[in-house]
């Protein structure tokens, strides 16, 4: 696909000279490859360093942090990992995993569910007013949502739901996140209308069509969503830091935050192995799914 | 219209409703409601304990006269934003062209490239990045390499607003995605024809790639701006929630969580938070009044 730096023309003209400087052109083709490896190996070691740097850092005694900089632990430990898995504050390191999956799955199943809905209605079903609640959907994707969580606060603390995990699990029931609901009315846009109307002539409704043709077509919008969804709410600080208070219900982000105010300056092995092992699923994830995502992203963009 | 096409047309509003029922739900009581219900607070002196006490543009006036902090915070956030986003962009855009010079790899490259967007909001990294960019850490090590010694740069007032410009530049991987499948959309033979006309590759640069990525460009822009006006989990970690040295990370979004969650001024909070979507809606009107301009939509086969 390289074709910019060598136009037809001035490949007629390459076919007709003598074999050395044919060969002399391939070479040159050849190194330019060369070149632009190592440009962007390089590239990849600057972006990839903080976190290779992170999981080496994971292996240093704490005394050693401030002597030694670099990659490679003078004295490789496991020790970070031995403390860190007791946990801190009288609570065990699983407790904050399992608080934190149980908000992710019960987010990527809300989210699944409400924007699956949502979206067919918006791309399938004419109706009065459908116009109207699309630009409005659409536009809560620009709404900066710092104008929203004082009286989400407000409300969820007048109804008592405070210090629970109904104020992060609920909006994902509700299809709050507009990205997905945009992200799945595209891809079923891009199915052909045919089956469905077919379905409709022979009698199916829109449940029926909804169930059975649609969403088995669109389960690639869905797991992309479903990751995305997993992703971002693992890493959500803000919701939980509004909303939990009691360190057994923490999340695992905030739990960091806890093992980075009481331990930061005295113990940064046990903070980098925890601020590890929370990312943890997050990278698995992403190198299993990275061909999801990084698609995801990129037809997200284009089809405006 | 006929009673059977009535009741048809009738029959899919039923539908269409039905299915929107948790959506119109969640528009309804967690974001239209709320939007009107703090709009309404930006007017009033609220401490959630005793009834919101209306005091008219009072927040507002004190926001931009009478509150340095808030200026402060103003004014890093605008840096932030007007700083970082064009490198963000400019490099997402390089790199994405380097991408698509040639494929061998490139799917390896992308996902390099693209997993510190998927991370870079979360603790962890903000944890890392503190350690990397502390006194002694890795940065200043190689620094002081080629004889640069800036000490940390964490408590550093003139060095802690780089420093966070650099971790939103090392997320350029998801607008450098988006680059790159809009760069694989220009067709050949436009860069073949300018070249007949004897283009070089920074004319080519000008008039192929500029323009024929006008609407993807447009696309990254109003999101990553938007997105860098919300920063906070990373500089609240980072500042450990105290948004300094000297307020230098005390970001829009991270006063505004002080004042509404810290000090309880509720109203105010709401007050800043409106003047911020208005900020943004502005942004956006701008950028949609002037794109008609130089967004160039090519052959509508999308």
């Amino acid at each position: 696909m390289s074709t910019i730096e060598v136009p037809s023309a001035e490949f007629l003209e390459i076919s007709t000279e003598p074999a050395p400087q044919r060969r002399r052109r391939i070479k040159r083709k050849t190194v330019n490859t060369i070149i632009w490896m190592i440009v962007l190996l390089a590239l990849t070691a600057i972006v990839l360093y903080p976190l290779v740097w992170m999981l080496f850092a994971t292996f240093k005694p704490s005394s050693e942090f401030g002597q030694n900089p670099g990659l490679m632990p003078d004295n490789p430990t496991v020790d970070n990992y031995v403390k860190v898995v007791e946990g801190i504050a009288g609570t065990p390191l699983w407790r904050f995993f399992a608080n934190s999956l149980f908000i992710a799955v019960m987010a990527v199943i809300g989210t699944l569910f409400s924007s699956a809905l949502a979206a067919y209605a918006f791309a399938r079903i004419k109706f009065r007013g459908v116009g109207l609640l699309f630009a409005a959907m659409i536009g809560t994707l620009l709404l900066p949502f710092h104008v929203i969580i004082i009286p989400q606060y407000i409300m969820f603390n007048k109804l008592e739901l405070v210090d629970t995990y109904w104020p992060l699990i609920l909006p994902k029931f509700l299809a709050t996140e507009a990205f997905f609901v945009f992200l799945i009315v595209q891809f079923i846009r891009n199915i052909p209308r045919d089956m469905d109307e077919a379905a409709r002539i022979d009698g199916a409704g829109h449940i029926r069509i909804f169930f059975s043709i649609i969403l088995p077509l669109i389960k690639p919008a869905l797991i992309t969503s479903a990751i995305f969804t997993f992703i971002w709410t693992w890493n959500d600080f803000l919701g939980p830091l509004l909303y939990i208070n009691t360190p057994e219900e923490y999340p695992l982000p905030i739990a960091l935050k806890l093992y980075n105010d009481q331990t930061s300056t005295s113990d940064y092995g046990a903070t980098m192995a925890v601020s590890f092992l929370a990312l943890l699923p997050i990278l698995i994830f992403f190198i299993v799914f990275q061909r999801f995502l990084v698609d995801g992203v990129a037809t997200q963009g284009l089809k405006g | 219209m006929s009673p059977g096409r009535r009741r048809a047309a009738r029959r899919e509003s039923v539908a269409g409703y039905g299915f929107l029922v948790p959506w119109l739900i969640g528009f309804l009581g967690l974001t239209l409601g709320p939007m009107l219900y703090s709009l309404y607070l930006a007017f009033t002196k609220y401490n959630l304990f005793k009834d919101p006490e209306w005091v008219g543009f009072d927040n507002f006036v004190r926001m931009f006269t009478d509150d340095p902090q808030y200026l402060q915070s103003v004014q890093i956030t605008l840096i932030y934003v007007l700083v970082g986003t064009p490198i963000k962009l400019a490099a997402a855009l390089g790199i994405a062209m380097l991408l698509n010079y040639r494929n061998k790899g490139s799917g390896f490259f992308r996902s390099s490239f693209y997993a510190p967007s998927l991370i870079g909001a979360s603790v962890s990294v903000a944890i890392v990045w503190r350690a990397m960019f502390s006194t002694d850490g890795p940065v200043d090590n190689s620094l002081s390499l080629f004889g640069i010694e800036l000490g940390g740069w964490v408590g550093n007032v003139a060095l802690v607003v780089p420093m966070m410009i650099l971790l939103a530049v090392w997320q350029f991987g998801a607008p450098m995605v988006i680059f790159l499948a809009g760069l694989k959309q220009i067709p050949q033979e436009l860069y073949e024809a300018a070249e007949v006309d004897g283009a070089g590759p920074v004319r080519k640069f000008r008039s192929v790639t500029i323009p024929m990525l006008s609407s993807v460009i447009f696309f990254n822009l109003l999101l990553e701006l938007i997105n860098a006006f919300q920063i906070f989990a990373s500089a609240y970690i980072i500042s450990n929630g105290s948004g300094g040295p000297a307020g230098m990370t005390n970001y829009y979004t991270v006063y505004l969580y002080k004042r509404g969650f810290a000090d309880l001024q509720m109203g105010y909070a709401s007050a800043m938070a409106w003047v911020l979507v208005i900020v943004v809606a502005i942004i956006a009107f701008i950028l949609f009044k002037t794109s008609t301009r130089w967004v160039h939509y090519a052959g509508e086969n999308r």
